[in-house]
């Protein structure tokens, strides 16, 4: 074994408690980092995946304008045509044409302004989680049927229930009126207040029809093969439109800014608190090093008169911390990592967050994952801190005397 | 007295006698309660316009409602105007303001697009001091008289519907026979308001207008009320509902809008947890400094028992120099707290991440809110933890033995 390093290592316990005190600092502020750090990463992850399910899809194919005026005449035309040319370009079937509309829903007795989606029941489920949070009933099947999917909230305002009647009004693509009586086939629950207070589903065929649409959608919902490959797949995709159709492609972070950069905000504030975290521990070791170094004054001056070289002592100081560092990461994350296995398993919750978690697609407990990323990130930065904190002692060696070292009390 | 003066003065001296090793924990604990104090001003200060911009949006701090109304919020769970117990209830002190609104669910249309709205009758002198659509006018007029045919929008919707000030627009409901009611109204006014989803959510008529168009004399959704401070609403809701009656339902805004509610239930736990975390992290370094502060002096501690200090004044000795040094860093701590709030008190621009902020329901701006209590608490806890963690090794240095601890070669 090398010499530098076994000395570093015995130095290290020649003062047991001060060393496991510095140690204890970084493991406590290691434990707390991979839980953190899992649980934002899980969050973040939950948190986009459940809405673009929820609600975008990864990319959408629109009018220019359209995503922030949603206006009725907006129009992907001839939409089927372009999602069929999407699926064997991109050689995948997570591609669905939806078109949609405000309009006044009402029951017998009850009236409520709802968003009137069109969708294509046969691929819905292919870029949408909402088929699948059908409670009653079940979701579309034909694509002309004068059927609706409604949210429960506005279910159980319309006091409706699976195989009643619904009236809508609203205005169509040309500024017609635009009614129908449609049957209820099916309630979701999604958990998010507003899908579930406004939101309704219809075939396409048959808003297509209602609405004046003819054989144009308002977006064409492709789904990447992962959430890394959205950007690919939106050149692809772009490359794929018709020459001459003025149409735009949108990928998710367009589609919802706010997620992003509710995400970026959360993520700031939280690293804010565990750049604090991370400095006092590296206070805690600078003064650890340095006292370990003012200690050994005589010590030093006798192997530096010796031949050892102030920057060998100092390499010897760093790699002290270094160790010091290594013991910390290595506790830290391994009883962070269990921590997070354990809720990995056991879900995780506090009071509130169950009513927070509906604004952001989240549920009320949470199963962080464990991943490299959330185990090594915060205890690598600690070890890092930690080894840049002891540069100070160690530079301080260059000025050391040998002579008047070795004379210090 | 006298006493306490020698131990405090030695305590000084003896901090500064490894003033790098004093100076680096102080720069700790300076550090550590800045980051206290001034992530919880800033955290405090979000969720504080949060509230303040939930609130005016339209709950007040305690309404009154038919049973029903938040389940089915429709013209058909209606109550009286207040009358009364309740209209004496109202007039007292603790009520700064009220209001009277009518509340339906509504499709808006213009001769370009359709939308859904919430459509809210109200008494504009009533409203101004409730909630914040008449401080936020920024075009046009406000609503005059309860009987106004005017009606007021956000400008987001103006923008989205491409209707303006002056034209005319299409107002579709139902009324209590469940027949649809509906009625043109021309806008006389916009407001601008801090958070989109409010522009686009609500329109503004007069409640007498409304009454009239939904044939339903003088009845009204809500009683809006305004007290004096909305973390202290329990009183107020006891007293309103005591008035109010039994076929009403009386909440106070933190069971209205629960989303606000939990976040500022959430907000104490998590001031609590910070101070806490970061005590814990300088609590190793403050208990490292103090162990090898008692360890380089174990042959001057001995040397003292031996001339006879009690075993108790070591003791106190040592507990007094953390105590002191924690002094210290919590002074500088808070100053420099306070050095970096108040100039940001004007507000700080979060607009880059803006629509993320909304996300939250929070506005663009932040402004730093330095409650007394979170300062009192970050000082309190720093102290009393600070206390504990020091007794240990106050405590064994205490316990050394006179003859051995002179006599032991360093």
């Amino acid at each position: 074994m090398n010499i530098t390093f076994r000395l570093a290592w015995r130095n290290l316990w020649r003062r047991k408690r001060r060393t496991w005190l510095t140690v204890g600092a970084m493991v406590f502020s290691n434990i707390l980092l991979v839980f953190m750090i899992s649980l934002q990463l899980g969050m973040y992850e939950m948190m986009i995946v459940n809405a673009l399910k929820a609600q975008t899809g990864h990319l959408q194919v629109q009018a220019p304008g359209y995503k922030d005026d949603f206006k009725i005449r907006q129009v992907v035309p001839n939409a089927k045509q372009l999602a069929d040319d999407l699926r064997q370009g991109l050689a995948t079937e997570e591609v669905a044409v939806r078109a949609a509309a405000f309009a006044l829903i009402s029951s017998g007795d009850r009236s409520y302004g709802a968003q009137i989606t069109g969708v294509e029941p046969a691929r819905e489920s292919l870029v949408s989680s909402l088929p699948g949070l059908v409670t009653e009933g079940g979701f579309l099947s034909d694509p002309m049927a004068e059927e609706i999917v409604i949210g429960s909230v506005l279910a159980r305002n319309l006091r409706v229930g699976v195989g009643d009647e619904l009236t809508f009004i609203g205005s169509g693509r040309d500024g017609s009126f635009a009614a129908a009586v449609v049957d209820v086939v099916g309630i979701f629950e999604s958990g998010v207040p507003d899908m579930d207070r406004g939101f309704a589903q219809v075939p396409l065929g048959f808003f297509q029809d209602a609405f004046a649409m003819g054989d144009a959608g308002h977006a064409v919902v492709v789904m990447a093969p992962g959430l890394l490959q959205v950007g690919a797949t939106q050149a692809r995709v772009e490359a794929l439109l018709p020459a001459d159709a003025d149409l735009v492609v949108h990928d998710w972070d367009a589609l919802l800014p706010g997620l992003k950069q509710a995400i970026q905000a959360d993520f700031v504030s939280a690293w804010f608190m565990y750049g604090i975290l991370i400095i006092l521990v590296a206070f805690s070791v600078l003064n650890t090093q340095l006292m370990s170094v003012l200690e050994r004054t005589k010590e030093f001056g006798i192997v530096m008169s010796l031949g050892v070289t102030p920057g060998r002592l100092g390499r010897l100081v760093l790699l002290e911390t270094a160790l010091m560092g290594i013991v910390g990461m290595v506790l830290g994350v391994l009883l962070g990592g269990g921590l997070v296995l354990w809720l990995h398993f056991n879900g995780f919750t506090y009071p509130g967050l169950e009513e927070m978690g509906g604004k952001f697609n989240l549920p009320g407990r949470i199963y962080p994952t464990v991943s490299v990323l959330g185990l090594l990130t915060g205890p690598l930065i600690v070890l890092a801190a930690s080894v840049v904190a002891s540069f100070y002692p160690a530079l301080r060696l260059r000025w050391m005397e040998p002579v008047a070292a070795m004379r210090a009390a | 007295m006298g006493d306490m003066k020698i131990v405090l003065r030695l305590a000084w001296r003896n901090l500064w006698r490894n003033h790098r090793r004093t100076l680096i924990m102080l720069a700790a604990i300076v550090v550590g309660t800045w980051a206290m104090i001034f992530m919880t001003a800033l955290m405090r200060g979000m969720v504080d316009e949060m509230v303040k911009d939930g609130i005016s949006v339209l709950p007040g701090h305690v309404q009154v409602h038919h049973p029903d109304f938040r389940d089915d919020p429709t013209i058909s769970n209606v109550i009286g105007p207040p009358s009364g117990e309740l209209l004496e209830a109202l007039r007292r002190p603790e009520v700064v303001a009220w209001s009277t609104r009518v509340r339906v669910p509504a499709v808006i249309s213009s001769e370009q697009d359709t939308r859904g709205v919430t459509l809210v009758g109200i008494d504009p002198d009533q409203e101004r001091g409730v909630s914040f659509v008449a401080d936020d006018m920024t075009e046009g007029r406000f609503l005059e008289s309860p009987d106004d045919k005017g009606l007021v929008v956000g400008r987001k919707l103006v923008e989205k519907m491409e209707t303006d000030l002056g034209k005319r627009v299409v107002i579709m409901t139902q009324d209590p026979e469940n027949e649809i009611a509906d009625r043109g109204f021309r806008i006389v006014g916009i407001f601008d308001s801090k958070l989109d989803q409010y522009e686009e959510g609500f329109v503004f008529a007069g409640q007498g207008t409304i009454q009239n168009l939904l044939g339903v004399g003088d009845a009204i959704s809500e009683v809006a009320i305004l007290g004096t401070d909305y973390r202290d609403v329990e009183g107020l809701t006891r007293r309103v509902a005591d008035a109010a009656g039994a076929d009403t339902e009386v909440l106070p805004w933190n069971e209205i809008d629960t989303y606000l509610g939990s976040m500022l239930a959430v907000m104490d736990g998590f001031v609590i947890v910070w101070i806490v975390v970061i005590f814990l992290a300088l609590s190793f370094g403050l208990v490292n400094t103090l162990v090898m502060a008692v360890f380089e002096r174990v042959r001057e501690i001995g040397l003292m028992l031996a001339l006879g200090m009690t075993p108790r004044s070591i003791l106190t000795q040592i507990v007094a120099e953390s105590t002191l040094l924690l002094v210290l860093g919590l002074a500088i701590g808070n100053l420099l707290a306070w050095a970096t709030i108040e100039p940001l008190k004007s507000g700080i621009d979060v607009s880059i991440v803006g629509e993320g902020m909304e996300f939250f329901g929070a506005a663009s701006v932040l402004y730093p809110a330095l409650y007394l209590k979170d300062v009192v608490l970050a000082n309190v806890i720093v102290i009393v933890l600070g206390f504990l963690a020091s007794l240990s090794p106050a405590w064994r240095a205490s316990r050394y033995d006179p003859v051995r601890a002179i006599t032991q070669v360093e």
